[in-house]
């Protein structure tokens, strides 16, 4: 059975969750990526949304006008979550998000800023971006137009979305780096079986 | 009164086919690719693997149904050109494929993915200075021309590397090079990834023909016998590290491993790497003279 999640996310929600878990969203989920994360840390302006106890999604979707103010998503696919490493604990700290979705690992301040202050980071699987626009029920608003398409804050009305797959949890685990150690582990001795066998230069 | 119906020229012909190819790759993939990931996707065993493969089918059943391309990221356009000496429309095949792009960027619609450097200004487009990426092959005694086309996404072309090694380090040192690199950078370019390693002289040589490897058929092989045994060789050893589908781990790594080879200066091997990521969005058509046109990556496809 599917495990879905609902907003707001309380620290009890979070603390049940480990890496590898898969679960789904419902509620609202709001997008926010490189530049939305420089304004509120490295120029200290307030969010225009209140992201307190949701989750945010490392994207920059595809999203068709309507008429009154009004939009459809089109696709919307994670983004490489990485490049928000060097703001995401402080993210965290300021705005009470809870959960952050993406593409790919983060690396070890997003690990202490999730055990610090109880929150998760998941993936949602790259390249996906349709999929994940048929789990939104509506946009519900648009902050920061300003920014253009990509990176303005779609705060997104969701049902079921997912798979999310849980890759750093708030007890201080990280699937992404636990697997590449793995891989580079398990590398050593192939690489060395393969090369007797490509001695082509003799 | 009487009406007048323009027929449009032959110029006119190609780019609307183009453009609807270029448009129409985005929203499926070419049939090497999906029945390999069907494949991959029917023999994984681990859960978390299988439910990542179950979205990417689901996805791209998504895009087809609602007619939408299947990830946002739909790159950078390149064509990679076979052109017979006496294809008809050989001088105007820049400026229709250039059109071409523009047109499939509205119909599609495709991302503005076309940034001038320098200037770092997204031109809006996916045009730009030598953008759509043209690369071309003459074929003396041919009228026709085969052309491949290829959605460079952003995550997929990061693992890009080349290098030149001392013929000391051998096919030994091509062997880790091509390691090093998908361990660390394949895991965020979507795999399962199609690799495409260049071995050949200089970098640049290297380079162009790891591209031309990916652009080559799933489960194909190279014509010499040792660069064959190294494509199996590469792609069992890459699956044993079992980066799986998003690099969450799974039974496999890769949907392959194509080498492209050429002869090198005695001095150097040239090794190259590119990869395409589980959406690897490519598409082969062959035009005739007369401009009729056969797809040859996509059966059943109708533009
Ligand atoms: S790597 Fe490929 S599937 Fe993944 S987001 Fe980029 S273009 Fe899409």
């Amino acid at each position: 059975m599917k495990k879905i999640l609902t907003t707001p996310l309380s620290d009890e929600d979070i603390r049940d969750l480990h890496i590898g878990d898969v679960v789904y969203l419902t509620g609202r989920l709001v997008t926010c990526r490189d530049v939305a994360h420089r304004r509120l840390i490295e120029l200290k302006r307030s969010l225009p949304v209140d992201l307190d106890r949701l989750a945010i999604l490392h994207a920059g979707p595809i999203v068709r006008p309507l008429p009154d103010d009004r939009f459809e998503m089109v696709s919307i696919g994670p983004t490489t979550s990485m490049r928000m490493e060097k703001f995401e604990r402080e993210f965290i700290r300021q705005t009470g998000v809870k959960m952050i979705i993406g593409k790919g690992g983060m690396g070890p301040e997003t690990v202490a800023g999730c055990q610090e202050f109880t929150a998760v980071h998941a993936v949602f699987p790259g390249g996906c971006a349709v999929l994940a626009a048929t789990q939104v029920e509506e946009i519900e608003g648009a902050e920061w137009r300003d920014l253009g398409m990509p990176e303005t804050l779609w705060i997104n009305r969701v049902k079921a979305f997912g798979p999310l797959i849980i890759s750093i949890d708030s007890h201080g685990n990280n699937l992404f780096a636990d697997n590449k150690a793995t891989y580079n582990e398990r590398k050593i001795p192939i690489v060395e079986r393969i090369s007797e066998q490509v001695r082509f230069i003799s | 009164m009487d009406t007048v119906s323009v027929k449009p020229s032959p110029a006119e012909t190609l780019t609307d086919v183009m453009a609807r190819f270029t448009a129409y790759i985005g929203k499926r993939l070419p049939n090497d690719v999906s029945d390999k990931l069907a494949q991959l996707r029917a023999k994984e065993t681990k859960a978390l693997a299988k439910t990542v493969y179950d979205s990417m089918a689901e996805n791209q059943e998504a895009a087809k149904r609602l007619n939408r391309p299947s990830c946002q990221d739909t790159g950078i356009i390149q064509y990679f050109i076979k052109a017979g000496a006496k294809f008809p429309l050989l001088g105007e095949l820049e400026d229709i494929l250039r059109d071409a792009t523009l047109a499939a960027t509205k119909a599609g619609p495709l991302r503005h993915n076309a940034v001038e450097t320098f200037d770092e200004k997204n031109t809006g487009t996916n045009t730009g200075r030598s953008i759509p990426w043209l690369d071309w092959e003459i074929v003396p005694d041919d009228d026709g021309a085969t052309i491949d086309v290829y959605m460079a996404g952003g995550g997929c072309t990061l693992p890009g590397a080349a290098k030149v090694l001392m013929p000391g380090e051998g096919y030994e040192g091509v062997t880790k090079f091509v390691f090093d690199v998908i361990t660390s950078y394949g895991v965020n370019a979507c795999p399962p990834l199609l690799v495409g390693v260049g071995v050949s002289s200089s970098a640049e040589m290297a380079a162009r023909l790891s591209k031309k490897a990916i652009l080559r058929e799933v489960g194909s092989h190279n014509a010499n016998p040792n660069a064959a045994k190294m494509e199996t060789l590469l792609e069992d050893g890459l699956n044993e590290i079992g980066i799986g589908p998003q690099g969450l781990s799974g039974n496999s790594s890769v949907m392959g491993v194509n080498i492209e080879n050429s002869a090198r200066h005695p001095s150097t091997i040239g090794v190259a790497v590119s990869t395409g990521c589980w959406a690897h969005r490519r598409g082969r058509i062959r035009i005739n003279a007369d401009l009729s046109y056969d797809i040859l990556s996509h059966k059943d496809a109708v533009l």
